[in-house]
């Protein structure tokens, strides 16, 4: 039994499952941030207020980081692995015709996780207590990270690497959950392609339309 | 044509090993690349020096034994041929070519060029069979495939088991060869009474030989010399599933 639980395909099984729930996320809170833009902080913060204290959002909270959790590790547990099963490399680099974006998965998976460290100690930290801030604003929290131009470089580059992260991850999780054949894998493209720029680029903008408008 | 030949030679599977250059004058256009080395092998074995190992068979591209890494393509640079039948006018007269063995960690370096494969083999034992004797006459008659079904089964079991889907990937995995093994009998009325056992059995094997995951990246399906294509590894994931 262990042997199917934990065999390859397995561990893929649980990190294609575990990133389209993540992607099922990422619109709610793109959807939460695009209040920003509006002038009167309240709608942003109650929406933030709810999201912190609804009972049910709880639950999926708890779900979320679970699911956050799985999808690091699994993903680092099987790169390690891929890496040990080539240990002498090849002289002449692999010309071998390839998707770009699906070479780099760990890293622009890792650059991801990375913004997400710093972002919990800016928002989700400061709702735990563990670090200073005023939870019930976080409107001029974020109004206050975006005036910082160094920070909003930051977040372009990590939201670029999410894009590259996601128009591949979106398509091999249905490859991988035996999803995609001769006919769905064109449309299967087409969505991540269309997923992989709306949200990050949906991201990305506000703190420009904050800047040029606001 | 003139080529400079930067090959990989190692003495066994424990030593170490290292480029060697050589230089191969008369090499013809219409020879294969498996002709050329032996060219070079004869030139070498005339001046009284040691020819490269490397293996070949059938020089039809059906045995999959010829596999060798050449300019960074396994198989070399042409899609949907294997090394005995890639041609020498794909090359410029002058040109250096560097030649490597398959690099993963089942398949240990034998000698040179010449790895051993036989963990794919493993991989077919653990499963890749019928338990019945079938394919005779009366199945014909007796047991209904469709053409399109019959097809896509067909186009499957054309994977000769050369291993350039491993050597492909980035991370060494087997998951082409075994979709291709996998769906030739997934797709047949045949396979389907040992699909489970099967499809288990395989896959414990290939993780048990330190094959890596799939990461959907595609580098197999495009160096394979039998063009076996990426949905079998969705239906090979499919077939997993339904095991459970
Ligand atoms: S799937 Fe293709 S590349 Fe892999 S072993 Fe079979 S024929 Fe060779
Ligand atoms: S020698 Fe048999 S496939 Fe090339």
């Amino acid at each position: 039994m262990n042997k199917i639980l934990f065999s390859a395909v397995s561990k893929k099984f649980v990190m294609a499952l575990a990133g389209l729930f993540l992607l099922l996320f990422l619109p709610v809170h793109l959807g939460i941030n695009l209040m920003l833009l509006k002038n009167d902080p309240e709608p942003f913060n109650s929406a933030a207020h709810f999201m912190a204290t609804f009972p049910l959002i709880k639950v999926v909270e708890v779900l979320l980081f679970l699911t956050i959790l799985i999808h690091v590790t699994y993903g680092i547990i099987l790169q390690i692995l891929n890496w040990l099963s080539r240990p002498v490399g090849y002289k002449v680099r692999n010309k071998s015709e390839t998707t770009a974006f699906s070479r780099f998965m760990i890293w622009t998976g890792l650059s991801v996780l990375t913004f997400l460290v710093i972002h919990f100690f800016n928002f989700y930290f400061i709702k735990l207590g563990l670090v200073e801030g005023d939870p019930e604003n976080f409107y001029s929290v974020a109004w206050q990270l975006f005036s910082i131009p160094g920070y909003v470089i930051l977040y372009w580059i990590c939201f670029l690497l999410l894009g590259f992260h996601l128009y591949h991850a979106l398509q091999s999780a249905f490859q991988t959950l035996g999803l995609s054949n001769e006919f769905w894998k064109p449309v299967i493209r087409a969505i991540s392609l269309i997923y992989a720029i709306a949200v990050p680029v949906g991201f990305a903008i506000i703190p420009l339309v904050i800047w040029l408008f606001k | 044509m003139k080529l400079k030949l930067k090959i990989w030679k190692q003495k066994n599977a424990r030593s170490g090993g290292a480029f060697e250059t050589y230089d191969l004058d008369g090499v013809a256009p219409e020879m294969s690349f498996v002709e050329m080395l032996a060219l070079l092998n004869q030139t070498l074995v005339q001046q009284g020096r040691e020819p490269v190992a490397f293996d070949h068979d059938c020089h039809e591209g059906i045995c999959g034994s010829c596999g060798m890494y050449i300019n960074g393509y396994p198989h070399g640079p042409v899609k949907g041929l294997t090394t005995c039948l890639l041609s020498m006018r794909h090359f410029k007269d002058g040109e250096t070519i560097v030649i490597e063995p398959w690099r993963a960690k089942p398949f240990p370096v034998v000698k040179d060029l010449i790895v051993d494969r036989s963990a794919l083999d493993k991989i077919q034992v653990a499963g890749g069979f019928i338990s019945v004797t079938t394919g005779a006459a009366a199945d014909a008659n007796a047991v209904l495939v469709s053409k399109k079904k019959s097809d896509l089964a067909f186009d499957s079991a054309a994977c000769i088991g050369c291993g350039a889907c491993v050597a492909a990937c980035k991370n060494a995995s087997a998951m082409l060869f075994v979709s291709a093994k996998i769906s030739q009998y997934a797709l047949l009325p045949q396979g389907k009474p040992e699909a489970k056992e099967r499809v288990r059995a395989m896959i414990a094997e290939m993780d048990k030989q330190s094959f890596g995951s799939c990461s959907n990246t595609g580098a197999c399906e495009a160096q394979c010399p039998k063009q076996i294509k990426l949905f079998n590894i969705a239906r090979l994931n499919r077939e997993y599933y339904k095991a459970f």
